[in-house]
């Protein structure tokens, strides 16, 4: 393998023809780069979306009453379905729930709120929840902590606030556990400050919401039993549309829903938004293998091509070889080796290329935390991957030509001008 | 050295099989400086073919040494011609891309030998037929001549026991060929069985022996003798 002697004879026929091999080179090159930033591209947009969802439970379903569409139990329809407190037992005791979070949005879903401290006012998200809600869409922490039990089981006026609202309401350095800030005219202690995990509109909305406990808030606003919609985790081993099914069908009887009624309760189900997602990237993945693959195939076929050429040019060549001593088989390999080598050095310059190419794209796409792309993480396995199949396409383009090369009888080749 | 019987050869051509050597029989014996001569369409290259194991025949029986030569495998083949056999071609044959010198280690190459000892001795035979300072030039820079001489330097190395020639000196004027000629006396001297196939009867002069064939058989000696008068009178070589 390591017979300069070999290597020489090799260089010296690609280098006979250096137009040619460097074209049939350059196919090698461009394919295999096409499939590298094809891949490259899926996994920038794969990870710009995981991005986008860190911090939040992969197995979350959200659920909300909406209208009922089918008349049932002596009810008509286009009644309103609201939930209620007395829907939060009966879900924990569902099977397939793990953590469940009833939630309640101060002045509506969707609607901000004028929230105080001294003289400073801000418009934000106030959300009424349990202690589990960190469970589900997880927090880091300022300051402080998240709401507890305590501070449901006593009505607490107390409030957790997202990084937005602490800017906006509190000098930067000032003591912001302790103090108060004034919801509705109500004043609330703050006992934590968050800083989100998620990025983009999320994240956005996450800094600008503030928590305080379930009860209280129904307390102080007198809200009565509304709960505005739950979100919850599935325990593990149970998937997404099992959960889905559970908490709907339960929800309906307490309801009195139509069994067939799928518009009165809406639901977000995190579970089949990741497999839809996961079968876009694995879709992705797919289209840039097959393009790009198409395309390496098209330098391989080129590879090929010229081989075959070259090996009829040089028949008159390995006609004297073969006069000389040279056996079938060194025949063979000297082909296949002159193919292994062209693809491989071709391959491996387009490999080194997108290496740099991914190396930029993972530095500009790591600092735009808001884009939609991320930074594409192309494992080494995967050029390990394109390297190997650079090497066993080499091997299949040199076979025709090396064994036509190999089927060159002398007398024909010597009688070839 | 080498002996044929009943040999035929034939070469299909569409529905035709068309019969090139019939019955060929004859014997060349160590250290013989043979010509195997014959207008164009005797067969005298399909012969030498047939001999050099790159064509091989459809009856009788070629011997070589101690080999009968049948149905070889390419690998078999390839190592005969390396081992036992130098050619040596009109045409010279050489590798336009490679020096002298790469030409005549060549045949080490494919015996595996490592390159600084075959362009030691490469260089040895190069310098046995007066190149020892063209070693680096490609066969384009040099005469016909010269190139001639690459080629049987390429033919010797191997320390083949037979050299087989075909028309070495066609492509080569008379003052060249006669240099060539001399080549190979010398290279028969040394104890080399030589076969030429020429239609030059000045080339055939110079060997020991010549086998006539004619429409693919060998000539018996009277028609021999007869032919190589008329070939000697000049009125007659003109027309050849």
């Amino acid at each position: 393998m390591f017979d300069l002697d070999k290597w020489k004879e090799i260089w010296a026929t690609l280098r006979s023809n250096r137009l040619r091999t460097f074209l049939t080179a350059f196919g090698v090159f461009w394919g295999i780069l096409m499939l590298m930033l094809m891949l490259m591209f899926g996994s920038s947009l794969e990870s710009g979306s995981k991005r986008q969802m860190k911090g939040m439970a992969t197995n979350l379903l959200f659920v909300w009453g909406q209208q009922t569409t089918v008349a049932y139990d002596g009810l008509p329809p286009g009644r309103g379905v609201r939930f209620k407190t007395s829907d939060i037992e009966v879900l924990r005791r569902l099977p397939g729930v793990e953590w469940l979070a009833p939630r309640l949005q101060l002045g509506g879903f969707m609607n901000n709120f004028t929230v105080g401290r001294e003289s400073k006012t801000g418009s934000f998200t106030v959300m009424a929840d349990y202690p589990e809600f960190k469970n589900i869409v997880a927090f880091a922490y300022e300051a402080g902590r998240f709401i507890n039990e305590r501070d449901i089981a006593e009505n607490r006026k107390v409030c957790v606030i997202g990084k937005a609202v602490r800017e906006q309401l509190f000098e930067p350095g000032e003591k912001v556990i302790g103090d108060y800030i004034k919801i509705s005219g109500v004043y609330f202690q703050v006992v934590g400050v968050t800083t989100t995990l998620r990025t983009g509109q999320q994240g956005e909305r996450d800094a600008n919401t503030i928590f305080v406990p379930f009860t209280t808030l129904k307390s102080a606003f007198k809200m009565g039993d509304r709960v505005g919609f739950f979100a919850m985790t599935a325990k593990p081993g149970v998937d997404g549309p099992e959960l889905e099914r559970q908490v709907k069908d339960a929800l309906r009887r307490q309801h009195r829903v139509a069994p067939e009624d799928n518009l009165a309760i809406g639901s977000f189900n995190m579970f089949v938004m990741f497999d839809k997602l996961n079968t876009v990237f694995l879709v992705l993945a797919l289209l840039g293998w097959l393009v790009g693959g198409a395309t390496l195939l098209a330098g391989v076929v080129g590879v090929s091509n010229i081989m075959l050429i070259t090996v009829k040019e040089r028949t008159k060549e390995i006609g004297v070889r073969k006069a000389l001593g040279a056996t079938p088989y060194s025949i063979v390999t000297m082909v296949m080796k002159e193919s292994i080598i062209l693809t491989a050095i071709a391959g491996l310059i387009g490999v080194a290329v997108g290496v740099g190419f991914l190396a930029l794209g993972h530095f500009a796409l790591a600092q735009a935390q808001d884009s939609p792309m991320g930074p594409p993480d192309v494992s080494l396995w995967t050029v390990m991957k394109a390297v190997g199949i650079l090497v066993t396409a080499g091997a299949l383009a040199g076979i025709m030509p090396a064994s036509h090369a190999a089927s060159i009888k002398p007398i024909e080749a010597l009688r070839a001008e | 050295m080498l002996r044929l019987t009943k040999v035929n050869k034939y070469y299909r051509v569409g529905t035709h099989s068309l019969h090139v050597l019939r019955d060929i029989d004859f014997e060349v014996e160590d250290g013989e400086f043979v010509a195997i001569m014959g207008s164009s369409g005797s067969g005298k290259s399909t012969l030498l073919n047939i001999l050099g194991i790159l064509d091989d025949y459809d009856s009788g029986e070629y011997r070589l040494g101690d080999t009968i030569i049948r149905d070889l495998s390419e690998s078999r083949a390839a190592h005969f011609r390396n081992r036992l056999i130098g050619f040596v071609f009109q045409s010279f044959n050489l590798l336009p891309f490679k020096t002298a010198l790469e030409n005549v280690a060549l045949p080490l190459y494919y015996q595996g030998v490592a390159r600084r000892k075959r362009n030691q001795i490469a260089m040895g035979f190069l310098e046995r037929v007066g190149l020892r300072d063209w070693a680096d030039h490609t066969p384009s820079e040099m005469s016909g001549g010269q190139k001639q001489r690459v080629a049987i330097a390429r033919a010797l190395i191997g320390k083949p026991r037979l050299i087989l020639a075909d028309e070495p000196t066609g492509a080569l004027d008379s003052e060249t060929s006669a240099q060539i000629m001399e080549l190979m006396s010398e290279i028969n001297r040394s104890g080399i069985t030589v076969l030429i196939v020429t239609h030059d009867p000045e080339v055939a002069a110079r060997c020991q022996r010549t086998i006539r064939l004619k429409d693919g058989k060998v000539m018996s000696p009277e028609a021999a003798a007869a032919a190589a008068a008329a070939a000697s009178h000049p009125g007659m070589r003109a027309a050849t």
